[in-house]
C-alpha cells in the first residue's frame, strides 16, 4: 500500500469510530466516503490489497464495491 | 463622493418606543423619549455648538459650549445632558448663549497653538469649526502659564499625541472605555495639571496597554491625536466606503483619499457589522497595498530552479492555458484543480470554482476553508440544515450568558470583542472554554464567571459532560424541543449523555476540568437566560472539529437557545470572506448554496446557464490534491490568494505535494511561500483595487469598492476571466455585477441580491429571497431550516496524536491582534513594532524543567518536523502545553503540525501536535534550508533592453 492508501485507510477508521452510534454503521460509512471522497480515493481505498480497516469499514467498503 | 464629515448627532440614539414632541428655536421635533436636547436640535437640523460632545459616546457635560435656554428653566444647562421633555421650548441661539459660549470658547484658544495653517488637521478640526461657529474673533487672555511647548508622543507607528494641542475633553479617554473597552487611557493630574496619558505617566502609547484601535483618534476633536499619515499627505477631499479585507467580522470603512491616494480607513458609522468601530488592522494595517514587494508584473519560469522572467500578460495567460491543456491532455483533466481564497470577492471566488468545473472539467476545487472552518459547515448543515452561523453582531446586546469556546476574540475579532465586551460590562456572565487564560478570560472590568481550561483535543468530552449536566439535572428546555426538534433522536441522544461515562467526574482524567466547575458552567449556561455560543478554529482544527460543532448546536437545541435575538451559535470567522467563499460553491463537493454535486436537480441549473455538462462526483480537497500530487497523478493547480506552504499544515507534505506538480499557479499581491514552487505567477489586486462583495461572519453580504485602479492592472476577477477566454471559454463578464446577477439566478439564498440592492441597502443578511425580501439577521426563528433540529450524537474520540516520552508537551497554535494569518500582509506594514517574530508560549514550570528562560532560543519538535524560535515564559499556558503563531514564513510553526484531520471534513488538527521543547543554538536544518530556497525562488531576472 501507498502512503497515500495508508492515509485513506487512516480516514475511513476515523470516520467509523466517529459514526459509531448511527444505527447502520457500515452503511453511515458509506454514505460518508460517498459523499465526500473523489473516485479515486474511492478506488484506492477498494483495492484488493488493503488492509488495516475495521470491520465496520470492511462492511461499508463491501458496500461501495456492491455499488459500483 | 466628495468629501464629507460623517454626521455626528452629539449624542446616542435613544431606543424608546415613546415619542417625545418639543419645540426647538420655533420648530416643532418629535424623537423618541430619552434623546438629548441635543441630538433632538441636530435632529431637525439645528447644530449645536459642542466640543466634549460625540454620538458614540455617552454624553459628557464638560465642555459647557452646548448650552442652551429652555424657557420655564433657570441658567443655562447643557443641551447634550438634558433630555428632551415633552412640551419643551429650547432656544438654541441667544445672546445670551452666545456670549457664554464666546466666552469659553475664548479659554480654551488662549491655551491652544494658533498654528492652524501649518496644523496637520487644519479644515478638519472640530475647535477650529467651532470658534468659528461662535463667532470668536480676539482672545483677550495673554498667556502666562500654558499646555504649550508640551513634547510630542510619536511612539505609536499609527498617530501622534500632542498634548499641546489637548483640550481635556476625555473624549479619547471615553472612547476607550465605551468603545473599545481597554481603558487604556486616563486623565492624569488634576485642574490645571490634568493631561491625558496612556497607562501610567511612565508610559508612553506605544508602551502602554493601547491596542491601537484608532477609536480615540477618531474621536479627538483637535489634532491633538491625528494619523501620521493626515500629517504626511494632507486632509482627504473625498471618501468611498468599502468593506475591510481582514477578519470575518467584516467592519466598514470610509476609505478617505486624495486623488488616488488613500489618506486614511475611517469606520464608517453606520457600517451594521462594526458599527462605527475599528481595530488596528482595519484601521491603520494598509500599508502592504503600495509596499516595495508587490509584485505588478506576471512572470513565468519553465522550472522552479530558474530565476523569473517577467512578461506581458498576454504571453503569462497564454503560457498558463497551454500548461493547462498540455496536462490535461497528457495525464488526463482530473491533474487540473483550483483553490479559491476567503480573502477574495464572492465574485473571484464564484468565478475560480466555475473555471474549475466549467473549465477544467472536473470538482477538483476547494477553498481555504478547508483549514479553518469546514467543520462548521458540516455541523451546521447536519444539525441546522444551514452552513452559517444563526445571529447577527447585535444580538450579543440581548445575551445574558456568553460562552466562548476555542476563540480568542480580543485577538482574532477585535471589534466585535468590544460589543462583546460592552454586553459582559453590563452584567452578562462569561463562560470561556479554552485551554489558554485568554485575556477575554480577565481584563479590565471584566471576569469570567468560568474558565475551564481544557486539556487540547477534549472539546467534545467536555461539551458531553456539560449535556450529561443538564440532561440529568432537568435543566432541558423540553417545549422547545418537541416543538422545534425531532423527538426520537432527542432521546437517543439524551439518554447517551446521560451515562455515567459521559459525567463531569467521570470525564474529568480526560479533560482536566474540575468536575464541578463543569457542572456549574453547564447550570448557568442551561437557566442564566439568553445563552449563546461563539466558537473560533479552537473548536474546528480538531480531529473531532465536526464532532464539536454539533455537539454546541445540541446544547443550544436542549436549552432553546435558538432563534431570537441573544443567544444562537456563532462561528466567528477567521479571514473575511470564509461565510462567502463557502457559499460560493468552493468545497469539491457541494455547488453553491451547499447543495450536493450529485444532486442532478442542482447540476442542470448550473448546466443550462454554463452551458456545460459538470461532473457528478465530488473531487479533491486540498490534502487530498496533494497526496494525489506525491502520487504523481495531480499535476496543475490555480491559486488564487491563498499560502498554503505556510498556512496547511505538515509543511514537507505541501512542499513535496508542489514540487511534484509540472504547473503551479500563484495569483497574489507578493512572491508568497507557495509561489517558491510556482511556475506562474499573476499579480493579485488588493480590495483597494476591486469592486465586488464580503460575506462577514454573520452571512451580511456588504460592498467592496474599487477606491483606486489596480497597480497590476487588473482587478482578480478580470484575471480569472482572461485565464478562461485563453483556455476557450466563452466569458465576457463587463463588471462584478454580473456575476452577482448569476450568482443570484443560481443560488435560491442569494435570490433577492444584487448590487443596485446592496448600495440601497449598505449591506444584506442571506437568505435574501421571496420569504425574506429583506434578508435575515436572525436564522431559525419558526422552525430549522432542515425542518426539525437534529441530535446528533458525538461520542469523544481521543485523537490519534499523542503525548509519550520523545514528544511530551501539547502544541496548540493561533493567532495575535496585530498581525493577520499567514502574515503577508500584516507584516509589510507597521504592525511588526508589536509582533516581529513567532514566540513560544510555555509554562514557568515547563520551562524551568527545561531550563529555559523569557528570550531564549528553543527548539520546538514533533513526529513531522522541527523548527526554533524564541520562548515567553507565562502561566497563560497551562502546564503540558504550549502555544505559538503561524505569523512568519521563517519560523514556520506549520512544520511541526502533523497530518491528522477532522473526521468529516479533513480540516487539519492545528490545535493538538505532540511536540518537546529543548534549549537551541541556532535554526534548525530545514530552516538554513529554507531561507536559501526562499531567496533563490525569488530572483527575478533582468528584462532584456528593448532593441
Amino acid at each position: 500500500m501507498t502512503s497515500t492508501t495508508d492515509n485513506l485507510v487512516r480516514m475511513a477508521n476515523q470516520i467509523a469510530a466517529n459514526l459509531q452510534h448511527e444505527p447502520d454503521v457500515p452503511k453511515a460509512v458509506a454514505e460518508h466516503i460517498r459523499l465526500f471522497w473523489d473516485p479515486r480515493m474511492r478506488q484506492l481505498i477498494l483495492a484488493p490489497d488493503v488492509s488495516g480497516v475495521s470491520p465496520d469499514v470492511a462492511s461499508a467498503l463491501d458496500q461501495l464495491r456492491d455499488a459500483s | 463622493m466628495t468629501y464629507q464629515p460623517q454626521s455626528d448627532f452629539g449624542t446616542p440614539a435613544a431606543t424608546s418606543d415613546a415619542q417625545i414632541t418639543l419645540t426647538i428655536d420655533g420648530r416643532t421635533v418629535t424623537v423618541p423619549a430619552g434623546t438629548s436636547v441635543m441630538r433632538a436640535a441636530a435632529e431637525q437640523g439645528t447644530s449645536i455648538p459642542k466640543l466634549c460632545a460625540t454620538d458614540s459616546l455617552s454624553a459628557f457635560g464638560s465642555c459647557r459650549l452646548c448650552l442652551v435656554e429652555i424657557d420655564g428653566r433657570r441658567g443655562t444647562p447643557a443641551s447634550c445632558t438634558t433630555p428632551v421633555e415633552p412640551g419643551m421650548v429650547v432656544h438654541t441661539q441667544t445672546p445670551r448663549l452666545q456670549k457664554l459660549r464666546k466666552g469659553v470658547m475664548e479659554l480654551y484658544i488662549s491655551d491652544h497653538p494658533l498654528d492652524c495653517l501649518t496644523c496637520g488637521a487644519n479644515g478638519d478640526c472640530e475647535l477650529q469649526d467651532q470658534a468659528g461657529a461662535v463667532g470668536l474673533r480676539d482672545v483677550r487672555y495673554q498667556p502666562v502659564e500654558t499646555h504649550l511647548g508640551q513634547a510630542k508622543d510619536q511612539s505609536n507607528p499609527y498617530f501622534d499625541f500632542d498634548p499641546s494641542k489637548c483640550i481635556v475633553c476625555s473624549r479619547c479617554v471615553r472612547a476607550c472605555d465605551e468603545v473599545q473597552g481597554t481603558l487604556a487611557l486616563t486623565v492624569q493630574g488634576r485642574g490645571f495639571g490634568s493631561k491625558i496619558s496612556a497607562g501610567i505617566a511612565s508610559d508612553n502609547f506605544l508602551g502602554s496597554e493601547c491596542v491601537s484601535c484608532g477609536a480615540c483618534v477618531q474621536a479627538c476633536p483637535t489634532a491633538t491625536l491625528i494619523e501620521k499619515k493626515v500629517v504626511e499627505i494632507g486632509t482627504p477631499e473625498r471618501a468611498v466606503v468599502t468593506t475591510c479585507a481582514y477578519c470575518g467580522v467584516g467592519c466598514t470603512f470610509r476609505a478617505e483619499m486624495r486623488g488616488e491616494q488613500l489618506v486614511r480607513m475611517v469606520p464608517w458609522k453606520e457600517g451594521k457589522a462594526n458599527r462605527g468601530h475599528s481595530c488596528v488592522k482595519g484601521r491603520f494595517a494598509w500599508g502592504y497595498a503600495q509596499h516595495q514587494e508587490r509584485i505588478l508584473k506576471p512572470m513565468i519560469r519553465r522550472s522552479i530552479q530558474d530565476p523569473w522572467q517577467e512578461v506581458s500578460w498576454d504571453d503569462a495567460l497564454a503560457y498558463a492555458a497551454s500548461e493547462l491543456k498540455r496536462i490535461s491532455a497528457t495525464y488526463g483533466k482530473q491533474a487540473l484543480g483550483g483553490i479559491t481564497s476567503s480573502r477574495c470577492t464572492n465574485e473571484e471566488t464564484f468565478l475560480v470554482q466555475k473555471l474549475v468545473r466549467a473549465g477544467f472539467g472536473n470538482n477538483n476545487v476547494d477553498t481555504c476553508a478547508r483549514v479553518c472552518h469546514s467543520p462548521t459547515g458540516y455541523g451546521l448543515k447536519t444539525t441546522f440544515g444551514t452552513s452559517a452561523g444563526t445571529q447577527d453582531f447585535d444580538s450579543v446586546e440581548d445575551s445574558d450568558v456568553i460562552l466562548v469556546i476555542g476563540a480568542n476574540p480580543t485577538d482574532g475579532h477585535p471589534v466585535f470583542a468590544s460589543r462583546m465586551k460592552r454586553r459582559l460590562r453590563k452584567g452578562a456572565k462569561l463562560i470561556v472554554i479554552d485551554p489558554r487564560r485568554t485575556d477575554l478570560v480577565r481584563s479590565p472590568h471584566i471576569e469570567a464567571q468560568h474558565h475551564l481550561a481544557l486539556q487540547p483535543g477534549t472539546n467534545v468530552a467536555v461539551l458531553t459532560a456539560m449535556a450529561h449536566t443538564i440532561v440529568t439535572e432537568g435543566l432541558v428546555n423540553e417545549a422547545f424541543v418537541k416543538e422545534r426538534c425531532d423527538w426520537d433522536e432527542y432521546q437517543d441522544w439524551a439518554s447517551f449523555v446521560s451515562e455515567d461515562r459521559n459525567s463531569p467526574e467521570a470525564l474529568e482524567p480526560v479533560t482536566k476540568v474540575p468536575a464541578a466547575d463543569l457542572r456549574a458552567a453547564a447550570r448557568l449556561y442551561a437557566t442564566g437566560g439568553n445563552g449563546a455560543i461563539y466558537y473560533g478554529l479552537g473548536v474546528t482544527e480538531h480531529s473531532q472539529g465536526s464532532s464539536t460543532v454539533m455537539a454546541i448546536a445540541n446544547l443550544a437545541m436542549a436549552t432553546g437557545n435558538i432563534g431570537r435575538r441573544g443567544v444562537g451559535v456563532n462561528p466567528l470567522r477567521g479571514q473575511n470572506n470564509v461565510q462567502g467563499a463557502c457559499d460560493m460553491g468552493s468545497f469539491p463537493h457541494e455547488l453553491a448554496g451547499y447543495r450536493h454535486i450529485s444532486d442532478a436537480a442542482t447540476r442542470a441549473l448550473f448546466e443550462r446557464e454554463w452551458g456545460v455538462q459538470l461532473e457528478s462526483e465530488p473531487g479533491l480537497r486540498i490534502p487530498n490534491m496533494l497526496d494525489a500530487a506525491t502520487d504523481g497523478v495531480f499535476k496543475a493547480i490555480y491559486i488564487q490568494g491563498e499560502d498554503i506552504l505556510q498556512s496547511d499544515p505538515n509543511t514537507h507534505h505541501v512542499a513535496a505535494g508542489l514540487e511534484a506538480m509540472e504547473c503551479v499557479i500563484v495569483h497574489d499581491l507578493f512572491l508568497n511561500e507557495t509561489a517558491n514552487y510556482a511556475h506562474i505567477f499573476l499579480p493579485g489586486s488588493t480590495f483597494l483595487e476591486k469592486n465586488g462583495t464580503f460575506t462577514n461572519a454573520e452571512r451580511r453580504i456588504q460592498p467592496v469598492r474599487k477606491v483606486m485602479t489596480p497597480l497590476n492592472g487588473y482587478e482578480d476577477w478580470e484575471v480569472t476571466q482572461k485565464l478562461a477566454q485563453a483556455l476557450g471559454l466563452d466569458w465576457n463578464y463587463a463588471h462584478p455585477s454580473e456575476i452577482m446577477d448569476e450568482i443570484a439566478r443560481l443560488t435560491p439564498s442569494f435570490a433577492g441580491v444584487s448590487f443596485d440592492r446592496l448600495d440601497q441597502e449598505g449591506s444584506l443578511q442571506w437568505p435574501v429571497n421571496e420569504s425574506a425580501p429583506d434578508g435575515s439577521p436572525i436564522m431559525h426563528v419558526d422552525g430549522f431550516v432542515r425542518g426539525k433540529g437534529k441530535f446528533v450524537v458525538t461520542d469523544y474520540v481521543p485523537t490519534d496524536e499523542r503525548t509519550g516520552p520523545r514528544y511530551p508537551l501539547l502544541l496548540t497554535t493561533g493567532r495575535i491582534l496585530s498581525q493577520y494569518n499567514v502574515g503577508a500582509q500584516t507584516r509589510r506594514t507597521d504592525n511588526v513594532v508589536w509582533h516581529e517574530e513567532d514566540l513560544l508560549e510555555i509554562h514557568p514550570v515547563d520551562a524551568e524543567n527545561r531550563g529555559i528562560k523569557s528570550g531564549d532560543w528553543v527548539r520546538l519538535a514533533s513526529r513531522a518536523g522541527e523548527t526554533t524560535l524564541r520562548a515567553t515564559v507565562t502561566e497563560r499556558v497551562a502546564p503540558g502545553v504550549v502555544y505559538t503563531t503561524f505569523h512568519h514564513p521563517l519560523t514556520q510553526a506549520n512544520v511541526v503540525t502533523t497530518d491528522y484531520s477532522d473526521w468529516a471534513t479533513n480540516c487539519p488538527e492545528y490545535k493538538v501536535t505532540a511536540v518537546q521543547i529543548s534549549p537551541s543554538n541556532g535554526p534548525t536544518e530545514w530552516q538554513e534550508s529554507y531561507a536559501k530556497l526562499q531567496n533563490n525562488a525569488r530572483r527575478i531576472a533582468k528584462a532584456e533592453a528593448a532593441e
